[in-house]
């Protein structure tokens, strides 16, 4: 399928261990984020903001959530690719 | 002297001059067109312009203001870059329609009264459908009919409603509308349609993923942006629209989320983007419309960068099915970093435009107390982090390498993809320079502390879900399939009940038919019957017999006139 051959190069993002590295930076990160929560002061319009990481744990339940439900709709729309020719 | 030219119209004028450059000079003449039209823009006062008695009515050629600017300025930046990023392209039709639409979409932003908004309206639809055309395979010309007649419908409603409220109040002013009026609803019926309201939605992932790589770009800035301008001028503050918008924010998400064509994934993305501009207007107050006006000019350009470097995928690879891409990183990475710019730009990363722009429709949610709007809405953020921010770049240029080896794309649309992503970044870091020209004074600070770090936290953890998503095989693999949408209900169903209907009407046609032929058999029998060879009617008689009969009829005929 290849049009053109590979120049050889090794890209560091094929590199065994590098999709690790990027996992477990984002899990620093996350961690990170997820306890600067305590150093500022809070000016929410909802009860909710207050709760410790409240953005965070949002984030992370909607996008999963999200993604699962989505899989699951496919069960019901998911057609052939040629289903309308 | 140029302030008497009605803005848009250098631009529908010097469509029709294309055809007839060649070359480098039409090349810079269509670029020299959206330039000079910003620039008409820079030195127009706001106010009422060219006033004229019809009948009884005041047209206005067009009138000037705010709310008008805004997209005016943004429209004319999104032509100029479409325009470059087409500059490769020999294509006349598509050179001449993507102008005239963009300057028919212009001329309506800037209509003072029904009418003329009604002949914009309509032209963007007669002018865009070429641009669909323009791929000249049977799937686009089927596309396009359809496009075709919602847009057109869409107008017809618009007609409707405007002729409605012309005869009750006598006033053509297109101003604040509302849903008092029965015509007020037909126009907010036509608006919905090109705003892609949750059931009238669907034309747009139809239509646009069908153009060029180059239409799409012209496709994506103009239409839907129009009729959010439209609603923020005649229905702000009408409270259905909040609902409605939340709705429209929230469902995309999840066709997106299992949607193979990623030019489709973008026009999900869209409706979902617009949803946030049509909650802002919905709300009605002044930081809302402000969200609204700012959300749409930061949105054209972050969502024409996104179709451009999907175009320059489609462009090079010929396909945007995720299913068939992966690994374009190697070979198109400039194109990669401008995805990304984009697709972080519209998640809304600190230091770009989404993030200053959107979070002001979020605040105003929370300010009105509408705290399930404001859940919908974050709920929704995490789902452009999803299908746009992450989605997009990663199947298109990362995950599997599908083995494609291919050229960078050409150096017109990198430059064009190249000062999108420098105005995504521009935006981001200098929001006064957007706040300056909203519709009413901003009181907003997007870079507080609490606001970065909500943001970042929200939007790298939705990352981090991802990452374990993929980590643990539990994404969705990406299959070439179509997904149903409320399209199936007009080329599937109305076609199935029709055709069942012809169907069955042509069967009883038959059953007729039958019943005719078999009642002519029965009857051409009888007279066999009795007429036939054989029939009574035609027995040979005996002479004696005949002369009996004549004796008897004789012999009564005497006995009844002694009577």
């Amino acid at each position: 399928m290849a049009d053109k051959k590979d120049d050889g190069k090794t890209y560091w993002l094929e590199r065994p261990g590098s999709i690790d590295k990027i996992f477990w930076t984002l899990c620093g990160l996350c961690a990170l984020l997820f306890l600067t929560d305590a150093v500022y002061e809070k000016h929410p319009h909802y009860a909710v903001e207050y709760w410790f990481g409240f953005y965070a744990i949002f984030g992370f339940i909607a996008f999963f959530g999200l993604v699962l439900l989505g899989a699951q709709l496919r069960k019901i729309l998911m057609r052939k690719e040629d289903y309308y020719d | 002297m140029i302030e008497a030219v009605p803005p848009g119209l250098i631009l529908i004028v010097g469509a029709l001059v294309v055809p007839f450059l060649r070359g480098h000079l039409r090349a810079a003449f269509m670029l020299a067109l959206p330039v000079l039209g910003f620039w008409q823009l820079l030195q127009i006062t706001p106010g009422i312009y060219g006033e004229a008695q019809f009948l009884d009515y005041t047209l206005v050629l067009f009138r000037v203001d705010q709310l008008s600017l805004v997209f005016g300025y943004v429209f004319f930046i999104a032509v100029l870059l479409s325009v470059i990023y087409s500059l490769h392209i020999t294509d006349t039709v598509q050179q001449v329609a993507g102008l005239a639409y963009a300057g028919a979409a212009i001329g309506a932003v800037f209509s003072g009264d029904l009418i003329s908004l009604f002949i914009f309206w309509e032209l963007t639809a007669i002018t865009s459908v070429f641009l669909i055309w323009a791929s000249r395979t049977e799937r686009s010309y089927k596309v396009g009919i359809r496009y075709l007649v919602i847009q057109v419908g869409s107008g017809v409603l618009l007609l409707t409603g405007a002729v409605l409220i012309i005869g009750e109040t006598g006033n053509v002013t297109f101003g604040q509308i509302g849903l008092d009026s029965l015509g007020g609803k037909f126009i907010l019926a036509s608006f919905g349609i090109k705003a892609a309201f949750p059931f009238l939605h669907n034309w747009l992932q139809d239509s646009y993923p069908e153009s060029t790589p180059t239409g799409t770009v012209f496709l994506s800035a103009f239409t839907t942006k129009l009729a959010i301008y439209a609603l923020a001028r005649g229905y702000a503050g009408t409270e259905m629209l909040i609902w409605v918008g939340a709705t429209m924010t929230a469902f995309p998400v999840f066709f997106a989320v299992i949607e193979n064509n990623l030019r489709r994934v973008l026009a999900y993305s869209l409706n979902n983007q617009l949803g946030f501009m049509v909650v802002g207007i919905g709300i009605g107050t002044e930081l809302s419309l402000n969200g609204t006006a700012a959300h749409a000019f930061a949105h054209i350009i972050y969502k024409a960068l996104l179709f451009m470097s999907m175009g320059a995928v489609l462009h090079r690879v010929g396909t945007t099915k995720a299913s068939e891409l992966g690994g374009l990183y190697k070979s198109m990475p400039w194109t990669t970093g401008f995805c990304i710019i984009g697709a972080a730009s519209i998640s809304g990363f600190p230091l770009l435009s989404g993030f200053i722009s959107k979070a002001m429709i979020l605040t105003a949610a929370a300010d009105g107390g509408y705290w399930i709007t404001w859940s919908v809405l974050l709920f929704a953020s995490a789902g452009v982090m999803e299908h746009s921010g992450i989605k997009i770049p990663f199947f298109a240029f990362f995950a599997h390498d599908n083995g494609h080896r291919v050229r960078e794309a050409p150096f017109n649309m990198l430059v064009a993809m190249a000062i999108a992503s420098a105005l995504c970044i521009y935006l981001g870091i200098n929001p006064a320079t957007l706040y300056a020209i909203l519709p009413f004074p901003v009181d907003y600070a997007p870079y507080t502390f609490a606001h970065v770090i909500t943001s970042l936290q929200l939007l790298v953890f939705a990352a981090l879900a991802f990452a374990v998503l993929m980590r643990y095989g539990w994404y969705p693999d990406e299959k070439p399939s179509t997904n149903l949408d409320t399209d199936w209900i007009y080329r599937r169903l109305i076609p199935g009940v029709v055709s069942r209907f012809l169907a069955s009407l042509a069967e009883a046609r038959n059953e007729l038919r039958r019943w005719r032929s078999a009642l002519a058999t029965y009857l051409l029998g009888r007279v066999f019957h009795y007429h036939g060879p054989r029939g009574i009617l035609a027995r040979t008689w005996a002479i004696s017999g005949a002369a009996l009969w004549v004796m008897v009829l004789l012999g009564g005929y005497l006995l009844v006139y002694y009577l």
